[in-house]
């Protein structure tokens, strides 16, 4: 189960970095959800299997189909590649990648090293989930289909046609 | 279930986390930039599950959900905002748009 972790967070990274440093949309975008998949597959190791479910069915089924919907409407030729790999010079990236690096370091520094803490001891299956979901939490739960309700009214609204202009 | 260290399952959180924020900062090209989003919420819901399931409770995994559901929504907004600058500018540089205007 350990093995199985530390490949799946090396298949994750991996494809992470393929997807910033990648010049073609649709190629990133399959890479991206080469990793989300790795990070479903991490849940399930660390004893989450709803979470995993979840990772696969709305992370990388249906907000990724959206990305590769978008992707094709927009329909981006060989020309965009070139741009992109225009865009990518070393001296634009070496600088915001340094500082990101110094923030990494310090978030991994400020975890202990000394005393490793036990993680996916026990199966937090979906009932417990659901449980959980629909008990405590009632209140998030509805503040979360507000959201839901204005993301959908602002995609309608920015995504129609304006005829006039 | 054999046991994992946390504090490994939250520095790979971390390691993704960094690389979507690498990628936010240095893309130019709209979608790659709500990609990266994408990446950083990801590894926050994965620093929520690691947490939760080192306590054994499903709070973390609730926590995962909701950002599910923010990503969602950012997303939707997000490609919406995209078709829009792709319509008026006819590009994807995201400095096509560095000008507000009404």
């Amino acid at each position: 189960m350990l093995i199985m972790f530390y490949i799946a967070g090396a298949v994750a990274l991996l494809a992470t970095v393929r997807v910033i440093t990648g010049t073609s949309p649709v190629h990133a975008l399959l890479n991206l959800i080469v990793s989300l998949l790795a990070v479903a597959l991490m849940f399930f190791t660390l004893g989450a299997p709803f979470a995993g479910i979840l990772e696969i069915i709305v992370y990388a089924g249906a907000i990724m189909v959206l990305f590769v919907f978008v992707v094709m409407m927009l329909n981006l030729g060989p020309a965009s590649v070139e741009q992109e790999r225009r865009w990518l010079h070393p001296r634009v990236w070496i600088g915001p990648a340094l500082l990101s690096l110094v923030l990494l370091a310090e978030l991994a520094y400020l975890l202990p090293r000394d005393a490793l803490h036990a993680a996916g001891h026990t199966l937090v299956d979906g009932k417990q989930v659901g449980i959980a979901l629909f008990g405590p939490y009632l209140l998030v739960v509805e503040l979360a289909s507000m959201l839901l309700l204005a993301a959908l009214v602002a995609a309608y609204h920015l995504g129609r046609h304006d005829e006039k202009e | 279930m054999n046991a994992i260290p946390m504090e490994h399952g939250l520095i790979l959180a971390a390691l993704l986390f960094a690389l979507g924020l690498i990628g936010v900062i240095v893309r130019r090209n709209i979608l790659y930039v709500l990609m990266c989003i994408e990446v950083m919420m990801n590894a926050t819901g994965l620093a929520f599950v690691t947490a939760g399931s080192r306590w054994g409770t499903a709070d973390g995994q609730i926590m995962f959900i909701l950002i599910l559901t923010l990503a969602a929504a950012e997303a939707s907004v997000g490609l919406a905002i995209v078709f829009q600058l792709y319509r008026r500018y006819h590009t994807l540089d995201v400095d096509a748009a560095s000008e507000m205007r009404g």
